[in-house]
């Protein structure tokens, strides 16, 4: 118990060494600094539902397209955000493996705990000025959109993980990510409702376990406007398949790090 | 102490698997040294990376019972964008430290004046090597890892980090790779020689040294 306890305590120190270094090293300490970290997802947000809403989308759910917009694109920043700053994060911050202390996994934490907690500032920062404005009204079960938000995390975590570890071992594993992350931001769930789809690529596109990440957060925000469509135990079982497989990819990059 | 037991560390290359340290075992006290003596790419440097947690050995495994030091004046994890005080702030955080007490001494040791407040990129080579030494006698270690390589600059550096190092940390232990046998003569108790990947040890520096002069004879390099 002493030594897991102040292993713990070694770790959470060197995740919160990593994560000031890495916020001066990418935003530096001019104009916004470390608000950068939250204000770059909300001006993604912001261009997105503003296009949406020029483009006059009409969804007929009686929803405003900037909470749909909010909802839908927060959650996609989140992992596609997390896994791009993994890929070769090892590789980048090898030289910081002299510290004895400090081991790849806590690199690649550090950075997917700034991206989640950067997409969760955007999103809650959006959602109580909008509603400030009166343009959207405040989550119908505040409760259930914090727990989709939570489950969405944690997949964000064993899909950055698990490519960011990959990503170690070949040049390929980033360059399929990029495409395959385009890709899926139409199918994730951000810019549909699983009700409004026929019936066969619906079932379909539940495979994607964000898909009901998203819906269940859209029902705890919107309330029981359209039938939502979600099974959050094949997400959970998903998310720790991700997360297994990432920690033992962890294992596997750590044996083969070279550094300078 | 610190103990090495049947290290071996292979690396993959484009004609196979190459084998840079074979078997390797050595053992320290805490308060003694080793100078570890071998010609370029007899694997000391893979050694030091080993030591300090960097790489995995490939077999085998490395004991601590004493807190290792990062190898010394290893400005590597410099980045560009810190200066050389948020660099000193970083470590602190890292080995749980308070940084406030010690801003005074890497300021003074480094002699880096105001650029110890700007960032990193603005400095010289002199500037970068003066801070990672600083940086390095800023957090106590009991055991030190020095690469002679990695410590670079002109003769009055060197008597500072001499004084600073070796007499004023007399205490610690330290394990000293150089293929320099003056120097390893100069500040160790013992000496190992690696050659071919494995780690030859030697009751005295001079039995070392003789035998590191032997295996000297130059030899085709094999590519």
């Amino acid at each position: 118990m002493q030594s897991l306890r102040r292993s713990l305590e070694i770790q959470g120190r060197v995740l919160w060494a990593l994560m000031l270094r890495e916020v001066i090293t990418r935003f530096g300490r001019h104009n916004l600094g470390a608000l950068w970290l939250v204000a770059e997802p909300m001006i993604f947000t912001l261009g997105v539902a503003g296009v949406w809403t020029a483009a006059g989308l009409r969804h007929g759910a009686g929803i405003p397209m900037v909470a749909f917009a909010i909802t839908g694109y927060s959650s996609v920043l989140m992992w596609r955000n997390s896994v791009s700053h993994c890929s070769h994060a090892i590789h980048h911050n090898i030289s910081l493996l002299f510290h004895r202390n400090v081991k790849s996994i806590d690199v690649l934490l550090t950075r997917i705990g700034l991206e989640v907690a950067g997409a969760t500032g955007s999103f809650a920062v959006l959602t109580v000025f909008f509603a400030s404005i009166e343009w959207i009204t405040l989550p119908v079960d505040p409760l259930q959109v914090i727990g989709g938000w939570l489950m969405l995390s944690w997949f964000a975590t064993g899909l950055a993980l698990t490519v960011g570890s990959a990503s170690a071992f070949s040049p390929v594993v980033e360059r399929i990510w990029h495409p395959t992350a385009y890709l899926l931001f139409p199918l994730s769930g951000a810019a549909y409702m699983s009700d409004w789809l026929p019936l066969p690529l619906r079932s379909a596109l539940l495979w994607l376990p964000m898909v009901h990440a998203v819906e269940f957060i859209r029902e705890g925000y919107f309330g029981p406007v359209v039938h939502f469509h979600y099974d959050m135990a094949y997400m959970a079982i998903c998310n720790s398949v991700l997360t297994l497989s990432g920690l033992a990819l962890v294992r596997l990059a750590d044996a083969r790090i070279e550094a300078e | 102490m610190i103990e090495i037991q049947n290290l071996s560390k292979t690396y993959r290359t484009r004609l196979g698997e190459r084998t840079v340290l074979d078997r390797v075992n050595l053992r320290l006290e805490r308060g003694r040294n080793v100078g570890i003596l071998g010609c370029n790419g007899a694997g000391k440097s893979t050694l030091i990376r080993m030591l300090s947690g960097a790489e995995r050995p490939t077999s085998g495994r490395i004991i601590r019972n004493m807190s290792v030091s990062w190898p010394l004046a290893f400005g590597g994890a410099f980045h560009t964008h810190l200066t050389g005080l948020d660099n000193l702030k970083f470590v602190c955080r890292v080995y749980g430290v308070d940084y406030k007490p010690l801003v005074s001494y890497v300021e003074e040791f480094s002699e880096l004046g105001v650029y110890f407040r700007e960032p990193v990129s603005h400095y010289s080579h002199g500037m970068l090597s003066r801070l990672a030494f600083a940086l390095s006698m800023a957090i106590e270690f009991d055991c030190f890892l020095i690469d002679e390589a990695m410590v670079v600059g002109d003769v009055r550096f060197h008597e500072r980090c001499h004084v600073e190092l070796f007499q004023k940390r007399r205490d610690r232990a330290f394990i000293l790779v150089s293929h320099d046998a003056s120097v390893i003569k100069l500040y160790c108790e013992r000496a190992c020689v690696l050659h071919q990947g494995r780690l030859h040890e030697f009751e005295t520096v001079d039995e070392a040294y003789a035998f590191y002069d032997e295996q000297m004879v130059p030899v085709p390099i094999e590519v």
